[in-house]
């Protein structure tokens, strides 16, 4: 951090005036002018907060994605496959058990069970060979898709948030004061902020486990130099498994949350991997920091586009994607 | 130009002898949207083609029909793309498509492409289709997104006591031209429309969209379908929405008053307007329920037929009767057929049809409003019944004219 204010201080600069403007926006009450020049604060608020609860999202998909991409180097274009896959299997347990919690659980176990035979079945036989793999994952995510349109039908399913979850809360954030004088807090659906800190705690726990853990140790290094830590005696292929079957798993999570606050449907699959590549573009490859980072600013960024230029929504995530690859095409946050 | 016309004679004559060597079928091409944002319409309207042909039977005198299916997902360029690959690789000879309104528009110019082949539209509802330089082998037994509105402003204004309503749609020609319907209504009669917004189609989150909706309003139109619905009432009822909605025609319609989960719920008591009311009384249109109902297991359909089917049904049953008035004739690029067509008058579940010099639908026009059956399954119950609705909802031409074509912001809210 300090090492980066050393080496930019313009840019640091801009990022301290940049964030700061960006707290005055969330904390202050906005004097009229400025709701007359850009709208109410209310929509706004609303806005940042969707953008971060959707970004919570892009994260649990993208977050697998780079794992295994920095790990194994290997493209797995059927990600999304796994996606939609954890959400029907959550909305079939959640409907038969009425258990919410119960869903995620048999979700995670059942799509990391599927990357664990994906990885034995197919990405051991065809290690190093990049293009193989990407032609073999699109063609399985195709035959995936029609799978699960023969299984679950074109219809759309809704996994029905718990009771103690439905409605909004007040956040203590003033959208506005009445004309007694009586402030107006912003009014938020609580499922989205509890995804939203449950998508933090597995991030973190991530971070944590990657960098403080023997397993994480054993992974980054890995990342680094995988024959070097095959020589070293690691079994390799069982810590790819694990991997392969953590992201997977992670994947059949956010399908559980997706198809609780917005709906499972056929080209569901296809949206999620397009979202988790650019996620991961603009972040960086194979970097988790990089992902969240990605995740926040795409789901940032579809949401203020969809309030203040709908028109132009959808062309703004790709902008940004054009932007990164043309200023820092590894990524902002990647390390090589 | 002399080039063309021999190509095209050329292909005339392919497929008059690819029709010799076939002997005794009629290839009909179907297009639907079986994927992407609106895959269960599309099923729903393959749903009403069945039944239409279990009534109807497949016989055209000692021919037979043979329809072969294509799928599209509510693009334009993916219907053409379907059209084409029906016309040039199956070699259909009659096409019933397409579901979709911006899908209408490019297969209406397309078919100016092929003026020997007969283009019956099979639900979609753009009034550019037909209103704006019209193919003449392009036919639609169904009414367009416009006149599917009417009743809706009054009913709303008047009954309801609506002054300020909002509206949300997709961002694409069919709810243009709902919006259109109903503002010009509600508008002529001193209605306000404070707010549009429109939302892509596909939009997956509008947490956004539903925190920008206006609080001093009466009402919040919806003008949404297929998954972009259920996602809008889902999220809609996360983030507590208490308003009073209105809602377009395939906003109430089975394929979302039937989907899963209970944030449809929402919609119990909203108002609307469509070619259709699910409890018409009408012994024309219970049989049709009846028959849809019996055509298929219960878990396979919807409680009752959905727009889409009641248009596939319609469209599927001008094309057969036609066809049998004609004794299945489609020599002289099949002239006697669309002579059959542009008079044929349909006694259609959903009422009369009958077809205007554009070959656009007059039919009959319903307001409705949302109930529950006491089993928690929704319908849409018949509140008005508008007969002979034409397409420019009972205004002079020469006024409508001036209106403008449906858009983001046409037509203004005002008197004309």
């Amino acid at each position: 951090m300090s090492r980066f204010i050393e080496r930019h201080p313009a840019w640091a600069l801009i990022v301290i005036i940049a964030v700061a403007i960006a707290l005055w926006l969330i904390f202050a009450v906005w004097p009229p002018g400025l709701e007359e020049a850009i709208g109410r604060k209310r929509v706004f608020l609303n806005a940042v907060f969707n953008g971060i609860t959707l970004g919570g999202l892009y994260f649990l998909v993208a977050s697998g994605f780079t794992l295994i991409f920095g790990l194994m180097r290997n493209v797995n274009l059927a990600h999304g496959s796994l996606y939609l896959f954890g959400g029907y299997v959550g909305y079939a347990i959640s409907t038969s058990t009425g258990s919410w919690i119960l869903g995620f659980i048999v979700a995670f176990v059942l799509t990391a069970l599927v990357g664990v035979l994906l990885q034995v079945i197919v990405f051991r036989r065809m290690e190093g060979q990049d293009l193989r793999q990407t032609m073999v994952t699109i063609g399985l995510s195709i035959v995936f898709a029609d799978l699960m349109l023969w299984a679950c039908g074109g219809d759309f399913y809704q996994i029905q948030t718990p009771g103690w979850l439905i409605g909004p809360v007040d956040l203590p954030l003033i959208t506005a004061v009445k004309s007694s004088g009586e402030p107006v807090y912003l009014r938020y659906p609580m499922v989205r902020l509890v995804i939203f800190a449950a998508s933090v705690v597995i991030g973190l726990a991530m971070w944590l486990a990657l960098n403080r853990t023997r397993i994480g140790m054993i992974i980054r290094a890995g990342v680094d130099d995988r024959d070097i830590l095959a020589a070293t005696g690691v079994r390799i292929q069982l810590v790819f498994v694990l991997v392969f079957a953590f992201g997977a798993g992670l994947a059949g999570i956010a399908g559980v949350v997706g198809g609780t606050f917005q709906s499972l449907s056929p080209g569901e699959d296809i949206r999620f991997l397009l979202a988790s590549l650019v996620v991961v573009i603009v972040g960086g490859m194979g970097s988790i920091p990089g992902a969240a980072l990605g995740a926040l600013i795409i789901g940032l960024a579809e949401q203020l586009g969809s309030v203040y230029i709908p028109t132009y929504a959808i062309v703004v995530t790709f902008l940004i994607m054009v932007l990164v690859l043309a200023i820092r095409p590894q990524g902002l946050l990647a390390r090589r | 130009m002399s080039k063309c016309s021999i190509g095209l004679l050329a292909l005339s004559s392919l497929f008059l002898s690819g029709a010799a060597i076939a002997q005794e079928k009629i290839k009909v091409g179907v297009t639907a949207t079986l994927e992407g944002t609106y895959t269960v319409l599309g099923e729903d309207g393959m749903r009403g083609h069945q039944t239409a042909l279990n009534v109807l039977g497949k016989k055209i005198g000692d021919k037979e029909l043979e329809f072969i299916v294509a799928s599209t997902d509510a693009t334009p360029d993916s219907a053409v793309r379907a059209v084409r690959k029906l016309i040039e690789q199956d070699r259909v000879q009659i096409l019933l498509s397409p579901l979709s309104g911006d899908e209408g528009i490019a297969v209406k110019n397309f078919a100016k492409t092929h003026p020997e082949l007969t283009f019956i539209n099979a639900a979609s509802g753009a009034q550019e289709t037909t209103y704006v330089d019209p193919a003449p082998n392009f036919f639609r037994y169904n009414m367009d997104g416009a006149q599917w509105q009417v009743g809706l402003g009054k009913y709303a204004y008047e009954d309801k006591k609506y002054r300020k309503i909002a509206t949300v749609g997709e961002d694409y020609s069919f709810i243009y031209t709902q919006v259109f319907g109903l503002v010009l209504e509600f508008c002529g009669l001193g209605g306000q429309v404070t707010n549009r917004q429109w939302v892509p189609l596909g939009t997956k989150d509008f947490a956004s969209v539903i925190a920008a909706l206006p609080d001093d309003v009466d009402a919040i139109y919806l003008g949404l379908g297929g998954a972009d619905a259920v996602n809008f009432l889902n999220q809609y009822q996360q983030a507590g929405g208490k308003a009073h909605l209105m809602g377009g025609s395939i906003m109430i319609d089975q394929t979302i008053l039937s989907s899963k989960g209970n944030a449809k719920n929402a919609l119990i008591g909203t108002i609307a307007a469509s070619g259709q009311a699910d409890t018409w009384e009408d012994p024309g249109w219970q049989k049709f329920v009846k028959a849809y109902q019996d055509a298929f297991p219960p878990n396979k359909r919807f409680p009752s037929p959905s727009l889409l089917a009641t248009n596939y049904y319609g469209s599927t049953m001008a094309l057969i009767l036609a066809l049998r008035e004609v004794n299945g004739d489609l020599s002289d690029n099949q002239s006697k057929f669309k002579a059959a067509l542009a008079k044929i008058e349909l006694d259609a579940p959903n009422g009369k049809i009958k077809l205007d010099s554009n070959r656009q639908a007059i039919g009959t026009n319903f307001v409705t409003e949302v109930v529950d059956d006491g089993k928690g399954a929704l319908f849409s119950k018949v509140v008005k019944v508008i007969p002979n609705v034409n397409q420019t909802l009972g205004y002079d031409p020469a006024v409508f004219s001036k209106i403008g074509l449906p858009s983001r912001t046409v037509p203004e809210c005002k008197k004309y």
